[in-house]
């Protein structure tokens, strides 16, 4: 987990680089082309309610815990 | 300790410098707020002798186009025997009610979250605080959330005045990118990493050793467990979303697990959502998990006060389980309603089993009296779980 850590580190890093010696990444999907990543089916928890208490559910019957992803969140598509 | 806690501290603070870093040379676009809506839920988990059910009501609204707030009142009502229950004391009720207050502040282009969670129970009693920031940057293609929280427990025991009040400290990091692959794709990576400190076990669950023989075989005996003071973990999870050519979407979870007791666990998610017709949503899962004991787990000791710490609670024995969900819902959208602009109404069942590999149903020699200790029959569970909920966009 440390060694994803680290990685995960190491590639902010150098997209860090990138981004301020110049380097340009152009957004590959337009705002008009995301009509179907802003439909309601394609949200992680779409109803926030119900999925923390399935969180819950888990939670208190299994020794892992952590990254389940909260609900809601999104694509920025709104 | 203090050194472990400083290490991840100094670890998730660098992720977050060099996250900033990277969102501030981006031409960044305005994030949002939460949708305005609330939700009545009913709840209700039953298996392996224990109901549990409650209801949970959460509202949220914005406002000044720069704030939302959110609360949440939750109670579970619990009642019936667990296993443990029956081993080592006598069927109760109990209550646990639990209010959160959370709210977010969108400046510019980013979007910044602070909350409150009380939990009570008679004999314990929880106090969470957080803070988040998140920002969409890159086009809006990325988005990238940073929280922590901060929680302190207070643990009694019923009926026990002599236990006192014990303490125990949670600290979460977590770090979480959502990003858009394609014009169908969507993926969300997410690093969680826990220090947890203090009393961390149950007062009332007890270990079991071999306290001699009989007839049957080897006689069980049980002593409060002793559990260490410290856990860190560690949890990596990576999503995806597809959204399918017939509008509908399916999704896919794997998660990775492992803390300082020497638990590694995984598991994976599958669920697919069909819309059907103008109203309705119909949805489907599957989950796997698996998990290894705790290295100071064992179902049955030598002897009494064989080791530094000694646990027999299931949740850290070696398990598997799954999960298969099913749900619909059904949306309506009314066009003369006042300010409601949506109304749904979900109904969502899960089958949930267990298989404990080295968690055995003692009860069989300490109350039946049909096999010895240790050769009892593995211990599992099914359990029914149902979320039976109402929402109302505004």
């Amino acid at each position: 987990m440390k060694r994803l850590s680290v990685g995960l580190l190491i590639s902010l890093f150098f997209l860090s680089l990138m981004s301020v010696s110049g380097c340009s990444i152009k957004p590959w999907v337009k705002p008009y082309e995301r009509t179907n990543l802003a439909d309601p089916i394609m949200r992680f928890g779409r109803d926030p309610v119900a999925e923390t208490y399935m969180h819950h559910v888990y939670q208190a019957r299994e020794g892992a815990k952590g990254s389940e992803g909260g609900a809601g969140g999104g694509c920025g598509c709104n | 300790m203090y050194k472990n806690i400083i290490q991840r501290t100094v670890i998730f603070a660098s992720i977050a410098v060099v996250c900033l870093i990277w969102l501030s040379s981006f031409t960044v676009h305005a994030a949002v707020l939460p949708e305005d809506r609330a939700d009545v839920m009913y709840h209700s988990y039953d298996g392996g002798g224990v109901t549990i059910d409650g209801p949970s009501v959460l509202v949220r609204k914005s406002f000044l186009d720069k704030f939302s707030v959110s609360t949440n009142y939750y109670a579970d009502n619990i009642s019936g025997a667990s296993i443990d229950v029956e081993l080592l004391a006598s069927e109760y009720k109990e209550e646990r009610t639990e209010y959160s207050l959370g709210m977010e502040f969108l400046n510019n282009k980013t979007l910044m979250g602070l909350g409150y969670t009380n939990s009570t129970e008679n004999d314990y009693v929880a106090d969470t605080f957080y803070g988040s920031i998140s920002q969409d940057f890159f086009g809006d293609l990325s988005n990238v959330s940073i929280s922590y929280s901060y929680g302190s427990d207070e643990i009694s025991k019923t009926d026990d005045d002599a236990f006192g009040t014990e303490e125990a400290t949670h600290l979460k990091y977590i770090i979480s990118l959502t990003q858009i692959l394609s014009k169908n794709w969507l993926m969300n990576v997410t690093l969680q990493t826990d220090v947890d400190e203090g009393f961390l076990n149950n007062p009332y669950r007890k270990y079991s050793y071999i306290a001699g023989t009989d007839a049957l075989g080897i006689i069980r005996d049980f002593s409060p467990e002793i559990y260490p003071e410290t856990r860190t973990s560690d949890a990596a999870a990576i999503r995806f979303k597809y959204f399918l050519p017939y509008r509908a979407a399916l999704g896919f979870e794997y998660r990775k697990y492992s803390d300082s007791w020497e638990i590694d666990a995984w598991n994976f998610d599958i669920n697919y959502t069909h819309p059907w017709g103008e109203y309705l949503v119909f949805d489907v899962h599957y989950r796997w998990y698996s998990q290894s004991k705790a290295e100071f787990y064992s179902d049955l000791f030598t002897s009494k006060d064989v080791q530094n710490f000694m646990a027999r609670d299931k949740e850290l024995s070696t398990f598997k389980d799954t999960t298969i969900g099913v749900g619909v819902t059904f949306e309506y959208e009314p066009q003369s309603w006042g300010f409601v602009e949506k109304v749904s109404v979900s109904l969502l069942y899960d089958r949930l089993s267990i298989e404990y590999d080295d968690f055995l149903d003692a009860r069989e020699s300490v109350i039946a009296k049909t096999a010895g200790g240790g050769e009892e029959s593995q211990y599992s569970i099914d359990a029914d779980v149902v979320r039976f909920f109402f929402s109302m966009w505004y």
